[in-house]
């Protein structure tokens, strides 16, 4: 018996003749709540696969480098703050270190330690921020609400030592703003005693080795050593990409050659090196390293004899004619701030290299060949803060 | 007679709430504010902070919402540049009426610290929109902006929506936008 | 590779496109000349010994004071292979500043020279993509050079500062006060 011929549907063989998979571009705007600020990302996409990726920023620049040539040295740096907001430390301690250069200057040892102190603090602050709205953005909200808990409580510590919150204007040119109070050394021992058996071990479980987790980044965002280079990714980008730099033992400022820590690399456990997973491993690992790093600096600070944290600030902040270049190791990256002085209260010109800048202008190579969804790990895992790169 | 009687003059038990439509609507509105996170720098990390764990604002019944279709209030965090003015202008007429707009931080309210030579930043969202509450703070703390959120709520809860508009009263009088809402209603005097 | 050293091969390969040295400033520099950038930048990359091949920064700079007015482009080099640091300056006139583009050598030039494209008006010639990345594409002008005026009005926005308003607010003109008048595009007049 014949097998009867299998009807066909006129209305799909149609459907499939004139499918034309037309190229759409969608917008995902200024306002968006997984772009980490106002980012606006025009993707070329073909269905779910983007084609082509261009970011487009500027919706945040607050004119920081006009504002830098119309104020006296120290009025720069809480602008200085607000650039990077997740980690405001980092930035007056860049631009600190960079004048300070200028004026050849050397802080005393007992302020370098309390700069490393608060450094390292604002790291850990700034990698739970990173690493909890990087969850969010996966998909899992808990781990949100649990780091943000945490850092409140290093924010607790900030509050207690300079009076702010967030945007801190803590380290001057040539000191820090306010010397620790009693008692601040306990309150961060216990703080970190905490976080290296509570904290830490959670993150690792509940997220790092998560199989959704690993399954939606390990091979997505794989960025070479070379496109990683030449493209200048600094800090945990980089490092997540397998070269083994960090400024703090490169070229060593405020006496980190003294301190004993590793330097975090990523690993390729679960897929290519260099992808998303890889560098936000290297963010969890280095909260590590600076709660080590931490151990050392508290034991160092309370055998350490105390200076007027001030003393060695000048009454009229005044290089010399001259420019420097001199760049720090901030949570993001390798913060770069190019100081031009003429001699006069007013910089001459503050050009700031920030570490997402140059991570956002490598988007448009990695993003070619992702699914929308993938864009989204994609941002998170350079951990961009737009302040940064709109200055 | 001193007492006076009517039909339903002492009529019901204990458990029963009279209110008026107004009230009761205003309650229901103030008490479910979702708010769009509209976080453009600084002041957003502030605004996250104040719905974590700490700050909670989930409390209040006020809930982060992405998107201007579903949400009741604007939270404009952070600096406005001009670049974003016509995208804020244009998520701001996206949401649906009523809706209420919090000006979070110095940037939001006048420019911040970067009114003198910031030839990119908007010197105020309130050029841009109208603005219902400023919180001032650079950025502001998580208090103060729960503060902020209360004052608002006072301000929806006084707000009229069956009756005609009048006189303000309370701790807000005054302090409408629309000047001509605290004057007594014209048509009543016809 | 000190500074010395590094400056003396390049005035070996390259001879009088290297028109001056500030090894003795904080960041020791070399000055090329502007049309020489891209190939000097090639060599600072491919050569063996020196083996730039990261741009730190790339930063504009405008003198119009001094004699005769100048902007300069500074490139900061750093290499991952030696762990050294150098600079490169260009020194271009103020009036129709332009020089090749080093996109080539390093990618994330791309973004950095569209930058000081945007912010002071130097062009680099031969870029891919050059226009403005922060400020808006219909902004006038370069905010960052030293004569930069604050226009009054960007799109009905003031653009100057607050001061003013302050004294428009004096003088009785209702700031951040309605009515406002636009009206959402989908509602009625009377809704």
């Amino acid at each position: 018996m014949a097998t009867p011929e299998p009807v066909v549907n006129e209305w799909d063989r149609q459907d499939r003749q004139d499918l034309d998979t037309d190229e759409m571009v969608l917008n995902m705007g200024p306002q968006h709540p997984a772009t980490h600020g106002v980012l606006r990302l025009e993707l070329r996409t073909d269905g779910e696969v983007v084609k082509a990726a261009r970011p487009h920023i500027g919706y945040l620049h607050r004119c920081f480098e006009k504002h830098a040539e119309n104020v006296d040295y120290p009025g720069v740096l809480p602008y200085a703050d607000r650039m990077d907001y997740c980690a405001a430390m980092g930035n007056t301690l860049g631009f600190a270190l960079a004048v300070e250069k200028l004026h050849n200057l050397q802080v005393s040892p007992y302020v370098a330690t309390l700069r490393i102190v608060m450094a390292e603090l604002q790291r850990i602050a700034s990698h739970a921020v990173a690493v909890g709205t990087y969850t969010m953005d996966i998909g899992a909200f808990t781990p949100f609400l649990h780091l943000l808990r945490d850092r409140e409580k290093i924010l607790d510590l900030f509050e207690w030592t300079c009076g702010a919150r967030l945007l801190y204007n803590y380290n001057w040119i040539g000191g820090v703003s306010h010397d620790i109070p009693e008692g601040f050394v306990r309150a961060t021992r216990d703080l970190l005693r905490e976080f290296d058996s509570v904290t830490f071990p959670e993150l690792l479980d509940l997220i790092i080795h998560n199989r959704i987790f690993v399954k939606r980044l390990a091979s997505v965002g794989v960025c070479s050593k070379e496109l990683a280079i030449s493209h200048d990714l600094t800090g945990p980008n980089l490092r997540g990409s397998g070269v083994p730099r960090d400024l703090r033992k490169d070229e060593p400022y405020l006496g980190y050659e003294t301190y004993d820590f590793d330097v975090c690399v990523g690993q390729g456990q679960y897929g290519p090196l260099g992808s998303c997973f890889d560098r936000n491993w290297v963010r969890v690992v280095e909260m590590r390293e600076s709660s080590k790093i931490l151990h050392q600096a508290l034991d160092r600070l309370e055998k350490m004899e105390r200076t007027p944290v001030q003393e060695k600030c000048p009454k009229r902040v005044k290089p010399p004619k001259g420019e420097a270049y001199v760049r720090s190791e901030a949570p993001r990256g390798q913060l770069g701030y190019y100081v031009v002085s003429d001699g006069n209260i007013n910089p001459y010109r503050v050009k700031v290299k920030s570490p997402c800048f140059t991570a956002m202008s490598v988007f448009h190579h990695l993003a070619r060949g992702m699914m929308i969804a993938d864009i989204i790990a994609l941002i998170g895992s350079l951990d961009i803060v737009l302040g940064e790169i709109d200055r | 007679m001193s007492e006076v009687k009517g039909l339903i003059h002492n009529r019901f038990e204990d458990g029963l709430i009279v209110t008026s439509a107004d009230q009761l609507i205003n309650w229901s509105r103030k008490n479910s504010i979702w708010f769009m996170t509209f976080g453009l720098a600084c002041c957003a990390i502030e605004m996250m902070a104040t719905g974590g764990s700490r700050y909670d604002l989930d409390r209040f019944g006020i809930m982060p919402r992405g998107t201007p279709r579903q949400s009741d209030l604007m939270i404009v965090a952070g600096t406005v540049t001009h670049k974003m003015a016509s995208r804020i202008k244009r998520l701001y007429e996206q949401m649906a009426e009523p809706k209420y707009v919090i000006s979070m931080g110095s940037c939001a309210n006048n420019g911040g610290p970067y009114w003198r030579q910031g030839y990119h930043v908007v010197k105020g969202v309130d050029e841009v929109i109208p603005v219902d509450i400023y919180v001032p703070g650079c950025p502001p703390r998580p208090e103060a902006l729960m503060y902020g959120m209360l004052k608002l709520q006072e301000r929806i809860q006084e707000d009229r929506v069956l009756r005609r508009r009048g006189v303000t009263v309370g701790s807000l009088k005054g302090a409408h936008q629309d000047g001509a809402a605290d004057q007594a209603d014209p048509k009543a005097a016809e | 590779m000190d500074a010395k050293a590094i400056h003396e091969k390049l005035v070996a390969r390259f001879g009088e496109k290297i028109a001056g040295e500030g090894l003795a400033a904080a960041s020791p520099f070399a000055v090329v000349a502007p049309e020489a950038i891209a190939e000097v930048a090639l060599f600072c990359k491919s050569d063996p010994r020196l083996a730039f091949d990261n741009l730190m920064c790339l930063s504009g700079v405008d003198y119009p004071k001094e004699n005769p007015p100048r902007m300069e482009v500074a490139y900061h080099l750093y290499s991952y292979v030696h762990l050294h640091t150098f600079a490169l300056k260009v020194l271009l006139p103020r009036e129709n500043p332009a020089l090749p583009t080093v996109e080539g050598v390093w990618g994330v030039a791309n973004w950095h020279e569209r930058e000081c494209f945007d912010l002071l008006g130097i062009v680099f010639l031969g870029h891919s993509d050059l226009r403005r990345i922060l400020l808006p594409d219909d902004w006038e002008g370069h905010p960052l050079r030293k004569d930069w005026q604050d226009p009054e009005y960007y799109h009905g926005l003031h653009v100057k500062p607050t001061q003013q308003m302050a004294e428009r607010a004096l003088a009785g003109e209702k700031i951040g006060v309605g009515p406002f008048d636009f009206t959402p595009p989908n509602r009625s007049n009377q809704g």
